[in-house]
């Protein structure tokens, strides 16, 4: 551990020339923390989805599958990322199924719910008109549980994107190696950076998913 | 498998289980950190979250925080705190506090908000008063959702103070940080395993508080509102 640095002057707690220079690392940086966050949340809502449409065909293991997923949630993050190490290593393997893992309960639980919010009278009518069972999900009921599964996806990015940065301390991190970095050379200006880049990368995702819900779902007049 | 060995073998030798540096310090000074912290973000939070909830007022303050609390990287937030004051106890568990403060703000908010209009007119109309109505009336019928809300706060801050290792706090987390810079896997595991059996051991323990403080009737929703208030936020 190092000693307590001198307070630093006003002046120094953000050196802007360091940004200038450092461009191209704080591009890196920004460019793994989205790929981690988008494949995560890709990989989490393809797990979500089997899990969902089981918790909905078979009402009794909605309650197994929340407890579980609500287990694995309730474990700190990096505590799951270090049990993961002894089955993948410090590869991005660790830090990706360990930001899936997080995403699962959120997603699961928005799914069901939209899915169960879809009213009864307009599964009855597709049944009538002669929807298969696949196609009466795919195009009926699916997207208007859209808004709801939606407000899942934005809760899982915006949550995923603060959990990237822990995974520094397995040697990835995204935007959060500026914080290792900042730690390491006694500097206040990369822990900055990472903060605000990361904090903006999360206003920005969700207010991309908003457009995208919008975009989406355009007889749904309010955002949720 | 090899690892698995050396790591039972790391939580079974009773060199770790006695001394400054043993399981069982560790485990207390974790417990602590995330009692103080906790405690001291409920007493601050809770009167401002039950007061947005009452009187409508702050309501988008309310909100916004939630979207902060979520938005901001908590390692991102001791580490700078570390680099501007130093490392301290205090400044840690000033910043473990600051970041429990949002969940129980918007989930006190949230519960007293919920409470249905009826409930409160009925309560008038048996002569409670102002006073009354929120002590008697909407903070048990809130209860479900405050108490949802310490929990996550509480899971949050055992979570941060794991991270908070890596400034130099002592607990739990020392084994995983301390681990990694002496690359001693089956320590580092070792401590991940009894960061995961305390943070389900807090989780399981609060359940069975809210089952306490909870009215019978409102069992179910208190079951709901921990899922909904787990999902705010994980550390």
């Amino acid at each position: 551990m190092s000693s307590g640095p001198a307070p630093p002057l006003a002046a120094e707690v953000i050196r802007w020339s360091w940004i200038g220079d450092h461009l191209d690392d704080i591009r890196g940086n920004l460019v793994q923390h989205v790929e981690l966050t988008g494949l995560a949340v890709l990989f989490g809502l393809l797990l979500a989805f089997p899990l969902a449409l089981a918790a909905i065909r078979w009402p009794r293991l909605y309650g197994p599958i929340l407890g579980f997923t609500g287990v694995l949630f309730t474990i700190p993050s990096l505590a799951l990322f270090i049990l993961l190490i002894p089955f993948t290593g410090l590869q991005i393997q660790t830090a990706l199924i360990g930001l899936t893992i997080y995403t699962l309960l959120i997603l699961v639980r928005n799914i069901v719910e939209g899915l169960r919010g879809v009213d009864q009278d307009v599964r009855e009518a597709a049944q009538a008109m002669g929807y298969t069972p696949a196609r009466q999900l795919f195009q009926v009921e699916l997207p208007l549980a859209l808004p709801v599964i939606m407000a899942g996806v934005r809760i899982a990015t915006v949550t995923t994107i603060g959990l990237v940065t822990v995974t520094a301390l397995i040697g990835w991190g995204g935007l959060g190696q500026l914080f290792i970095e900042g730690f390491t050379l006694d500097f206040t200006t990369p822990i900055l950076v990472g903060i605000v880049l990361s904090a903006l990368l999360a206003f920005a995702a969700d207010l991309l998913l908003v457009g995208l819900q919008q975009r989406l779902t355009p007889w749904a007049r309010s955002g949720r | 498998m090899n690892v698995v060995h050396q790591v039972i073998a790391w939580l079974t030798d009773p060199v770790h289980w006695s001394g400054p540096e043993g399981i069982p310090v560790r485990t207390l000074q974790h417990v602590l950190y995330s009692l103080v912290a906790t405690g001291i973000a409920a007493v601050i939070a809770l009167p401002i979250g039950i007061f947005i909830g009452h009187t409508g007022r702050g309501t988008l303050f309310a909100v916004n925080l939630t979207n902060l609390g979520r938005a901001i990287p908590t390692l991102g937030i001791i580490i700078l705190v570390f680099r501007l004051a130093g490392y301290g106890i205090v400044p840690v568990l000033v910043s473990l506090t600051a970041l429990a403060i949002p969940p129980i703000v918007t989930n006190s908010y949230a519960g007293v908000r919920s409470v249905d209009p009826e409930i409160r007119e009925a309560a008038e109309g048996m002569g409670m008063r102002g006073r009354q109505v929120l002590w008697r009336a909407e903070l048990p019928v809130a209860m479900p959702l405050i108490m949802a809300g310490i929990r996550t706060s509480t899971i949050q801050v055992v979570a941060t103070a794991t991270l908070a290792a890596y400034v130099g706090l002592g607990g739990l987390g020392r084994y995983l940080i301390d681990g990694f810079s002496q690359r001693d896997l089956p320590q580092v595991v070792g401590g991940a395993i009894l960061v995961a059996l305390l943070s389900l051991l807090t989780e399981l323990l609060l359940g069975r508080l809210q089952s306490l403080v909870v009215s019978p009737g409102l069992a179910q929703r208190g079951a709901e509102a921990a899922v909904r208030a787990k999902v705010q936020k994980a550390a």
